[in-house]
């Protein structure tokens, strides 16, 4: 009962990964930088295109799959981890990548995301962040910030936001990264760490809505006040940022926060460490900015290592074969008492 | 040509390794007092065997007891020192026994060298044994032992040596053709426990039978009240029955809130079992009497009571064991067991093995529910209850090899064998509700068989995770009741947009809302049909009985894997919980499900290339489907209209019509087989009936049938689509009348598809339908 198909190991380009039809977000739309820089990463990946699977639920961003040479499922509003997670577990010969938006993953779908994230399963998870509903035109999500004007809050949004980083994390994951449309190479570097993760990877990608929310993330992304804005994390590496890489994050009490490293001294400069088990630093740091015009950490947070669930799953039904053997319908019918006529 | 003899059968010496028959035999003859250590029968004859075998050790004969049925550890146990003194082999699977052909134990055989018999004797009848002591003296030239001697006991019947072949019914006991017995009491006596067990010992014994669980949705309702009463009723029988019975004739009811509430459903005249220690003030109290009915008040004038002190004597029966009082309480329902056990001389074996089985490693839960069931039992032979006893011959049932199954098991069994039969692993995506979760229980144990089981975060979820394993190309099924159908019918869509093979189990429950989680109704018809935002049509199976849902689950697993369909697959909460002997069928005669997946290209591209479509389709218009991993045909599905063909995003209008169209179609070409004609096939009324009224209708219609009425019967295991029979049936008929649990369904269907003033009738409480009720109905249509 395998599934498993033999595959010549050919190289690949950005066109082999391209699709034939149609790309219909707006012009100017953050998610075409997105599907750009993946398209032209998996050829790198060495992964084969018929292995590679993209599922979707409902939004701007759930349109992904239709666009990629791959196969593809666009679901069901919020549903795609569910809809995904049966295919990782019942095929874990395939590449699964997941891709929606923050009502997608976050509102309608929030349960599924949590739990996916928790089980660890081997998902590829993207979260486009556009902080807006795009395909129903104009109304708050669950990342909008508070006193937002929309069609849905004329006088101003009242409820605080979801952080996702901060959700992904106290949902147990064991992959957390953030990066931005604007670029592609950092997109590249997470998407590419993502995927050699074992286990579900969230990545958020903070994503411009030119029609209904545009500029969401300028006043952090654009070229000119990046170097200030965005905290670029690495691993093993101190936290520090700033052109001059004047400012740096510091720990306090169990919090971090930003500091002037010249007020500090460099050895009080956390260094970041993706892989701490405890995920307590990973959470502070999701948390070191409220709204997107502080400085932003972007980067991997967290990376740990843990069984992804298929992999532990197919070892429980491998091992009760391997100590009872597998079995037939015959031997099924009589495993419960049985009598004669 | 060799064939299997006597001298192939394997034993085992209690003491070491298991050996051939014929390798005992090769230096003299085999003298044996053959056992049964789970009954008294057997340990009543120790003494008298140990004198007899002892006798003849020194002559030219091997002495040995063969205990049956039992590991060596239990036989060492059952013996104690005398395995020491005397050889002793174990008979596990009692082969030897069936070679023998002996049906009573405890029973003395000799066989000769060359593997044939010289003689047995069953039961303890004094003079066969000491016939056949006389031979074996004559034989091996020794003395005769003195047979009976002062010591023994007076002569007895055995009990059955093989469970139900030819069970030993004593002489002095009536035989009757069937009878209905009601266990009640609360929900924490261990009712259902107490019901399974006497059913499964029923089957045992070759009985037809039909159980109907019936329980409150809280684990713990507050202990002695109405609310908490927890029944089991069950109809045995020796010849071929369709439900658990109308009234039963026997009620057991262990406190005063089970005889409140149930004794009105008894027969007139009916026998009721009490125990009679529950019956305090207190009690009576919370069961809403102001007197005590044992005593006073004549509720109980007309039915024949029989109150036992069921709680003391179980606390004294397990008082020398070390259990202590308020734990030896527990096992009061293996009291009743016992007793009951004993009126309707049901065969022990099976109830003890059980209980080793289930408390194993439970040492003094095991003796303290033996030590109430032999109470039981003892009670009922000491305490003049004789003229109450009687006992049912087993059922002429087709023969074959059987087993007792409920609904829910024999489901999961049947889309195991559906998996087999595909060859398509089977994946679960599920959520816990009542009454379905058994599946999930009894799936999650069948690792050996590839199955993966995922209990996911919601029902949404479930449904999810199975379609998702199903574009993966595993046997994806979500299993659930009424308020879980109503969560996955958004998936459900999904699943009629992407032509993908998939179950959904409904185990239709009360409604609505919560509605009566643990009671049985079929008012799911509707919802399964048409449930749905949009023309969304797909097929619905149903199945009829316990053992039915082994092929309705192969069935619906059919249709949905070589039609590329989602498919509803409904049963209640009666066919869950409810039980029958099932007649195993014949795994080779089960139908392969050839599932065809496409792995070329199925088109040309302007420019002449091979591309796949995924919508080409075949003559069934199932549509050719590539799984994930099939080099060069990645293609996208997705919820949103698709072209036919090639699958690609289309809000044509016409293309929208057209697809509708073709998927209204494509479930109508789905081939059903056409409906055969139960009862009267001459028939002036024609019942229609669906799910599992198919007992009561069947009950009724036989009895109504036998009275010179005219009457059909029809069962619908296909709801979508229709047979195509039913039509020409249904105009032939001068009146049609349709059952069903719920307000009418499958009337409305009926009367809509072909115009015919289909007469509906219904019954929503929870409980199903019985025969008579329904014999009434028909009788009373025709008579009109």
């Amino acid at each position: 009962m395998t599934d498993t198909q033999t595959n010549s190991n050919t190289a690949t380009t950005k066109a082999d990964w391209t699709s034939d039809q149609e790309v219909r977000w707006c012009p100017g739309c953050g998610d075409y930088s997105i599907l750009t820089a993946l398209q032209m990463l998996m050829p790198e990946l060495g992964v084969e295109r018929e292995k590679t699977v993209f599922i979707s639920g409902i939004g701007c961003a759930a349109r992904f799959p239709y666009y990629m040479n791959t196969y593809g499922v666009h679901s069901i509003h919020g549903r795609a981890p569910a809809v995904a997670t049966g295919l990782a577990l019942a095929r874990p010969d395939l590449d699964v990548w997941v891709v929606g938006g923050d009502g997608d993953m976050l509102s309608i779908g929030g349960n599924h995301l949590i739990h996916a994230l928790r089980r660890n399963i081997n998902l590829n998870i993207l979260l486009f962040n556009n902080q807006i509903y795009g395909l129903t035109k104009g109304q708050f999500s669950p990342t909008s910030e508070v006193g937002k004007i929309t069609k849905s809050s004329p006088v101003g949004l009242i409820s605080k936001p979801l952080n996702p980083l901060s959700v992904a994390i106290g949902s147990e994951a064991t992959f957390v990264a953030r990066t931005h449309d604007m670029d592609r190479n950092h997109m590249q570097d997470m998407f590419r760490r993502a995927h050699k993760h074992q286990g579900a990877s969230f990545v958020e990608v903070l994503q411009n809505c030119n029609v209904f929310n545009d500029g969401a993330f300028a006043a952090i992304t654009k070229k000119d006040v990046r170097a200030d804005m965005l905290i670029d994390l690495h691993h093993g590496e101190p936290i520090l940022f700033g052109a001059e890489k004047q400012f740096g994050v510091i720990a306090n009490d169990g919090e971090v926060s930003i500091a002037n490293v010249d007020e500090v001294g460099s050895d009080s400069i956390l260094v970041h460490d993706e892989t701490r088990e405890d995920p307590s630093r990973a959470f502070a740091l999701s948390r070191l900015s409220e709204t997107p015009d502080t400085p932003t950490p972007v980067g991997v947070l967290r990376a740990v290592e843990s069984e992804e669930y298929s992999t532990s799953l197919k070892s429980q039904i491998d091992g009760v074969i391997e100590s009872q053997g597998s079995s037939d319908i015959g031997e099924l019918l009589h495993s419960l008492p049985t009598w004669e006529v | 040509m060799t064939t299997f003899s006597i001298l192939d059968v394997e034993i085992q010496e209690i003491e070491g390794g298991k050996t051939l028959f014929g390798d005992s035999l090769t230096t003299f003859p085999m003298a044996m007092v053959i056992l049964d250590p789970y009954t008294l029968e057997s340990s009543w004859i120790l003494d008298t065997a140990d004198r007899v075998l002892s006798h003849f050790q020194g002559a030219d004969v091997r002495v040995a007891f063969v205990v049956a049925g039992s590991d060596p550890e239990g036989a060492a146990s059952f013996l104690g020192p005398l395995s020491d003194r005397i050889l002793t082999f174990v008979d596990k699977d009692k082969k030897l026994v069936k070679e023998l052909s002996i049906k009573a134990l405890p029973s003395f055989a000799v066989v000769r060298q060359d593997g044939s018999v010289l003689g047995s004797a069953e039961g303890w009848d004094p003079n066969e044994w000491r016939d056949l002591a006389g031979s074996l003296a004559d034989m091996t030239s020794w003395s005769r032992p003195e047979i009976p001697s002062l010591d023994d006991p007076a002569a007895y019947k055995g009990t059955p040596a093989r469970g139900n072949v030819n069970q030993v019914i004593p002489d002095d006991v009536e035989l009757v053709e069937k009878v209905i017995i009601r266990f009640a009491g609360d929900s924490g006596d261990g009712m259902q426990l107490t019901g399974d067990r006497f059913t499964n010992a029923s089957a045992l014994a070759g009985n037809d039978l039909a159980t109907l669980p019936e329980f409150p949705a809280e684990i713990r309702a507050p202990a002695g009240t109405l609310a908490g009463v927890s029944a089991f009723q069950v109809q045995i029988s020796d010849h071929d029955i369709t439900t658990p019975g109308d009234a039963p004739a026997v009620l057991v009811a262990m406190n005063p809130a089970a005889l409140k509430s149930d004794l009105h459903l008894l027969v007139n005249g009916g026998t009721v079992i009490v125990n009679e220690d529950t019956f305090e003030e207190r009690n009576l109290e919370k069961a809403g009497y102001k007197h005590n009915p044992l005593e006073e008040g004549g509720e109980l004038d007309g039915y024949r009571v029989i109150k036992v002190p069921m709680t003391n004597l179980t606390k004294e029966a397990c008082k020398d064991l070390g259990v202590k009082p308020r734990d030896a309480d527990r096992s009061k329902n293996f009291f009743a067991l016992g007793l009951v056990s004993w009126m309707y001389s049901r065969p022990v074996e099976p109830t003890f093995e059980w209980i080793d089985e289930k408390f194993a490693g439970k040492d003094l839960v095991v003796s303290a529910n033996k030590a109430a069931f032999k109470a039981g039992h003892a009670f009922g032979e000491t305490a003049e209850l004789g003229d109450q006893r009687v006992a049912i011959k087993a059922a002429p049932l087709p023969s074959g090899t059987y087993t007792s199954i409920t609904g829910n098991t024999a489901l999961s069994w049947g889309l195991i064998a559906a998996s087999h039969l595909s060859e398509r692993p089977l994946f679960l995506g599920t959520y816990p509700i009542t009454p379905a979760s058994d599946i999930l229980h009894e799936l999650v144990k069948h690792k050996r068989h590839g199955v993966m089981t995922f209990q996911a975060e919601d029902e949404i979820a479930a449904i999810g995770s199975a379609l998702g394993a199903a574009y993966g190309g595993h046997l994806g099924v979500t299993t659930t009741s009424g308020p879980g159908v109503a969560l996955k019918s958004e998936t459900l869509g999904l699943a009629v947009s992407l032509e993908l093979p998939l179950i959904l189990v409904d185990v239709q429950r009360g409604g609505p809302s919560t509605g009566l989680p643990t009671k049985t109704e079929a008012s799911d018809l509707l919802l399964a049909m048409y449930g749905r935002h949009g023309e969304a049509p797909l097929p619905i199976v149903s199945a009829s009985t316990p053992s039915d849902c082994f092929y309705a689950a192969i069935e619906a697993a059919r249709i949905a894997l070589t039609h590329r369909t989602p498919v509803i697959l409904l049963t209640d909460g009666y066919l869950a919980n409810s039980s029958e002997p099932w007649l195993l069928p014949d795994p080779s005669s089960l139908p392969e499900i050839p599932v065809v997946f496409t792995t070329e290209f199925n088109q040309t591209n302007e420019d002449g290339d091979g591309i796949f479509w995924p919508y080409m389709r075949n003559e069934d218009l199932a549509r050719d489907w590539a799984l994930p991993g099939t080099p060069e045909l990645m293609h996208r599905i997705g919820g949103i209209e698709k072209e036919d063909g090639s699958g690609n995003i289309s809000y044509d209008p016409e293309n929208h019509g057209y697809m509708v169209d073709l998927r209204q179609e494509r479930i109508q070409k789905v081939q059903v087989p056409d409906l055969e004609v139960d009862g009267d096939q001459d028939f002036e009324l024609l019942v229609v009936g669906w799910g599992s009224t198919w007992g009561a209708i069947k009950g009724a219609v036989t009895r109504a049938c036998k009275d010179g009425y005219k009457i059909g019967h029809v069962h619908l295991r296909h709801l979508n689509p229709l047979p195509s029979n039913l039509g020409e049936l249904l105009s032939k008929a001068t009146k049609v009348l349709v059952p069903e649990m719920n307000l009418g369904q499958l009337s409305k269907i009926i009367r809509a598809e072909y115009l015919i003033d289909a007469k509906s009738i219904t019954k929503v409480k929870g409980v199903p339908f019985t025969a008579g009720e329904l014999d009434q109905v028909l009788r009373e249509a025709l008579d009109d």
